[in-house]
């Protein structure tokens, strides 16, 4: 670990009075950037521990928005998003991410911004593009089982590992920032992250001194809701492939449809493609074919990561298909399709 | 008041050392509080496979704060090149590091960087610069790649092994030709390896995690070029050593480099991407496998065929075909072993050698082949069953593989499945295990005060399996006495030196040495008593060490106890005996522990994921010293069994010849919600023929097989047989497709 300086934010003074720049790091539940730091795979000179920053670690509510702030755990999140039928998506997702103990750190806007598990992004003997920008991508041509199929450039094919992020991709949440000057802005999530194009390690819209404040999700219903997520062990693992779905039927139709795909794109992955072909359409499993092969229609595959594609389908498929026979056995459901998920 | 002692042997006895060990009083090497403080080393690690270090700069990490010392070939001192002298084993034979500019593989060390704490050593180790001529690096990629033929196998093996003759075509009505392929593994003990070492005049301590305490001192003494009279090593406590702690490794062989050099106490803890670099892991398979049978399902043909990487300059090949050989009676039995020298880290033992990944290819083709015939696996596997050894015609002390596979298929019942939810599909699967039982040389001796105290001294390790435990049941029914009378002290190099443990034979062999010890002290103590007394019981209760005579009769009649105190004073204690096993102590005939192992499964008609919805677990293995720590570790193997079959595997970035997943994140032990119910049963059956203990290897029976049973189920279920090991849902769906 390199030496760094240690400052504190508590939400106080303005974020102007901090040493911020392209070396300097936002420390939050530090279940990622500590172990990054270690590795020195990430080397900042400064931290801005967020640990006292109370105001940010509070869930709270109006007629129309759910507010989340930057601090909140995954845990926390997790139980109170468990209390509220719209919301099971979202624990779903949360309670299928890391374990107990990581969730009991990891924070909301940490989940966020926490960096990819691609295998050479970790190991500093490797070529990386987007730990080092310019040395090339060691991924592209060699073991690449975990990588994306969407999104991806000849620099880059590294997923974003989230789960919490895609289900909130899904629900359309908004992200909500401060800058030094004092500005806020408020960014969709679904346009939050950028694809690596040719400079990977540009993540996110963020400015480097930006600070996520908290996450607003719009209240509606959204119908029977499910997090599938497909991985090489049935818990603490990544996605190889998510969809999270919410789902609401009505005279046999898809009325209203959340969607998005972990695992398979650079960022969290928004399928409008297949959103298109499947609103309004009936739910069947031609249908969800047609909608898998919209967006498929440009995914891009690396030799070890070729099933992911057929993986997608199947998965995509399964989720719609039970989502559809429980709302159509249950009209006007809200709420988790599986009660122990 | 308690007038006698229970027999506690094949009772469920909760661990002694268990509320140590919960409540943190267990010192694990790392956690060693030594006179000194220890100072920290940190490892540099290659970047390239093999090659020579052509530049090498450690001036900045040498002014870096807090640093003490930068150890490199320069300065490491006398080493005896590694894996030298070639006679010497390869568990004895030198450890070096940082003795030469040769680089053998990606990830070893170049430099130890020692300061006073973790951090300050970890900063200046990445001030360190170095260059690699590198070399392009041989590794295993095919079959026919491994040409080499071993001199012999772990295990004793012969590499190949071949009887009877071939059939006729005409007489084979089913027939299977197969290639299946397991991955590199790790052992993944979950304490990492770590050293505390210490150097004072001309005399090493070391505490270390190792798993055979004799041979480890034998290690350091080539390695460093010492008098192993100067060396004393430890590890009372070993948190998992499975296989990875046989031998001494690199942390080991650092500290005591850094310690002789700065003559301070020195502590080198691998990270778990060193763990996967700077100790063994398990090569990769490739096994070609083609079986036949004839009238009445009879097996008429078996060849095994293995091809697996060697890492160069260490001896050690795994007897995949050891299953082949001895599991079922065949016509026609060929089994050969190939080697290909690689540039890879050491490969040596993990987790059940040769049996592990062989039952996976090797179960899994019996299956194959049962389905080709049309029979049920279960009943192919039983008609098939031998009497004598397949191949040599020799007896078995005992056999009870058809016992297991028969009762165990009732106790779980077989083909009885679990009603499937929609979208799911149910599967069985059967697979048989057979382990090769040995004694090793093993001694100890046992103390016993003027009060009834007793104690145990032995260098044997207990790496988690309840050595601690067996030990101290066998001293306390051997004595008559209760278990908490009795202590044991184990892991000290100052102790009789033992089997260590290894392959099955720890807890036969030093519990075996500790029974004769125990004999050997009651035959002294009856020395010094009247002849009338020569054939009483010696009891110690009470703090009283008691003689009572039993008379010949129905009624046992048990005269009143007379005091042993009435014939000895206290000057007389304490009084002690060692005891010591060999080969002398076990029959020439064939020693096999016998398993069968089921496995229920679900597998999802769209996704290809398998779900494991129970294990299950009929054993043979002589008497069972303690239900529970044999049957956790019974459990623990069928565990790793589901990770092999599922979910482990290493992979390889072949230009770098380096891991792609080196940690806990992306190399996929089973975690708890993979696994589903575990149970299982002991034929009860001691086997005094196989060790005075009666008892038979346990430690690599549950892995053996348990991944194939669970193989062989998901084809049940889904009608896909993927040969290519672990099974994961992308294979799955490739062969419905």
């Amino acid at each position: 670990m390199q030496p760094f300086t240690l400052h504190h934010y508590n939400g106080e003074k303005p974020l102007s009075s901090l040493p911020l720049d392209t070396r300097s790091r936002f420390l939050a539940g530090g279940t990622n950037l500590i172990d990054l730091m270690k590795l020195q795979v990430e080397t900042p000179k400064t931290l801005v521990s967020l640990a006292k920053w109370d105001k940010a670690n509070t869930i709270s509510e109006d007629d129309n928005y759910y507010y989340i702030g930057a601090m909140v755990t995954n845990s926390d999140l997790a139980k109170f998003a468990h209390t509220q039928p719209s919301l099971s998506l979202l624990a779903q997702a949360l309670l299928s991410g890391a374990t107990v103990q990581l969730r009991n750190r990891a924070t909301t806007a940490g989940n966020l911004l926490q960096r990819t598990r691609c295998y050479y992004f970790y190991d500093t003997t490797k070529a990386c593009n987007k730990r080092e920008p310019g040395t090339g991508c060691s991924a592209y041509d060699s073991m690449n089982r975990i990588h994306a199929i969407f999104g991806t450039s000849e620099s880059c094919i590294a997923t974003h590992p989230s789960d919490m992020a895609v289900a909130m991709i899904a629900l359309n949440a908004q992200v909500h920032t401060q800058q030094p000057d004092g500005n806020t802005r408020q960014i969709a999530l679904r346009d939050f992250y950028r694809e690596p194009g040719e400079t990977p390690h540009i993540e996110t819209q963020l400015d480097e001194d930006e600070l996520i404040t908290h996450v607003s999700i719009k209240k509606k219903a959204n119908g029977t809701q499910y997090y599938h997520k497909v991985r090489d062990r049935s818990s603490y693992a990544f996605a190889l492939v998510s969809v999270a779905a919410g789902l609401k039927i009505e005279d046999g139709r898809i009325k209203d449809l959340s969607l998005a795909f972990g695992g398979v794109g650079t960022k969290p992955w928004y399928p409008q493609k297949a959103i298109s072909v499947l609103e309004g359409a009936e739910p069947t499993q031609e249908v969800i074919l047609q909608s898998a092969e919209a967006e498929l229609s440009e995914a891009k595959t690396f030799g070890s990561n070729d099933f992911k594609p057929e993986l997608l389908r199947r998965t995509l498929t399964k989720v719609l298909l039970e989502l559809a026979e429980h709302q159509v056995k249950h009209p006007g459901h809200e709420g988790a399709l599986y009660d122990n998920a | 008041m308690t007038t006698h002692n229970a027999k506690t042997v094949g009772t469920p006895v909760n661990r002694v050392d268990g509320s140590a060990k919960v409540s943190g009083q267990a010192r694990y090497a790392a956690e060693h509080m030594s006179d000194r403080t220890p100072l920290i080393g940190w490892v540099v690690s290659s970047d390239t496979a093999v090659g020579k270090i052509t530049s090498l700069n450690t001036e900045q990490a040498e002014q870096a704060d807090g640093v003490h010392a930068v150890i490199t070939y320069k300065n490491a001192g006398t080493l005896k090149p590694f894996s030298k002298p070639a006679d010497e084993s390869r568990f004895t034979q030198s450890r070096a590091v940082l003795n030469e500019p040769h680089i053998r593989h990606f990830g070893a060390p170049v430099a130890l960087v020692i300061a006073d704490t973790l951090e300050q050593a970890r900063y200046a180790a990445s001030l360190v610069t170095f260059t690699i001529d590198g070399e392009i690096p041989d590794l295993l990629t095919e079959f026919d790649g491994a040409t080499q033929k071993p001199a012999s196998l772990d295990g004793g093996f012969e590499a190949d092994a071949s009887s009877g003759d071939k059939p006729q075509q005409s007489d084979i009505q089913a027939s299977i030709n197969e290639t299946y392929t397991t991955p590199s593994q790790i052992s993944a003990a979950m304490e990492p390896h770590a050293t505390v070492a210490d150097f004072k005049d001309g005399k090493l301590e070391v505490y270390c995690s190792v798993q055979i305490i004799a041979t480890a001192v034998e290690a350091l003494a080539i390695t460093l070029e010492m008098d192993a009279a100067d060396i004393v090593v430890q590890s009372p406590f070993v948190g998992g050593g499975f296989g990875s702690k046989l031998g001494l490794h690199y942390d080991a062989t650092l500290a005591c480099i850094g310690a002789r050099y700065l003559e301070r106490a020195v502590k080198v803890v691998l990270s778990r991407r060193q763990v996967f670099y700077n100790t063994p892991h398990r090569g990769h398979s490739i096994q070609k496998i083609s079986l036949a049978s004839g009238d009445d399902h009879a097996l008429l043909s078996v060849q095994h065929k293995s091809a697996m990487p060697k890492a160069k300059g260490y001896e050690f090949a795994e007897a995949t075909g050891a299953g082949a050989r001895v599991t079922y009676k065949s016509q026609f039995i060929e089994s050969t072993h190939r080697v290909k020298d690689v540039d890879l880290p050491l490969i040596d033992s993990t987790r059940s050698p040769g049996d592990a990944i062989g039952s996976l290819a090797f179960e899994s083709a019996i299956d194959e082949l049962a389905h080709e015939a049309g029979v049920d696996p279960l009943t192919f596997r039983i008609k098939n069953l031998p009497v004598v050894h397949p191949m040599k015609g020799t007896r078995f002390t005992t056999h009870n593989l058809g016992e297991c596979l028969r009762q165990g298929a009732q106790n779980f019942k077989w083909q009885h499945k679990t009603q499937p939810t929609p979208g799911k599909q149910i599967g069985h699967g059967v697979a048989s295990a057979m382990r090769m039982n040995v004694l090793v040389e093993s001694s100890a001796e046992v103390e016993l005060s003027a009060t009834g105290e007793v104690t145990v001294r032995t260098d044997m390790t207990d790496i988690g399996t309840g050595t601690y435990t067996i030990l101290t049941q066998i001293a306390a029914d051997t004595l008559n006495t209760s278990v908490d009378n009795v202590t044991v002290k184990l892991g000290d190099s100052r102790y009789p030196a033992s089997c260590g443990s290894g392959g099955s034979f720890g807890a036969a062999s030093s519990g075996s040495a500790v029974k004769k010890a125990c004999e050997a002290l009651i035959a002294n103590i009856k020395s010094s008593l009247p002849p009338a007394l020569s054939q009483a019981e010696v009891q110690i209760l009470d703090g009283q060490i008691k003689l009572v005579s039993i008379a010949q009769g129905d009624d046992d009649e048990v005269s009143s106890p007379v005091l042993l105190a009435n014939f000895m004073s206290d000057s007389d204690f304490p009084i002690s005996a060692t005891g010591k096993v060999s080969e002398d102590d076990t029959s020439d005939d064939e020693q096999y522990s016998c398993g069968a192992h089921f496995a229920e499964v679900e597998v999802d008609e769209y996704t290809g994921e398998v779900r494991l919805l129970r294990q299950y677990g009929m054993f043979s293995a002589g008497q069972i010293l303690n239900m529970k720590t044999a049957a956790s570790q019974i459990k623990g193997g069928m565990v790793w069994g589901a990770g092999y079959a599922l979910t482990e595997g290493i992979h390889h970035h072949r230009d770098t010849a380096s891991f792609v997943n080196p940690d806990f994140g992306e190399y996929h032990v089973a975690v708890n919600r993979d696994i589903a119910e575990v149970s299982l049963d002991f034929l009860q059956e001691a086997d005094y023929a196989a060790s005075p203990v009666g008892a038979k290897g346990i430690g690599e029976l549950g892995i053996t097989g348990a991944g194939a049973a669970i193989a062989n189920a998901i084809y049940d279920a889904c009608k896909v047989r993927v040969r290519d090991f672990p099974i994961t849902m992308d294979k799955i769906i490739a062969g419905k497709n």
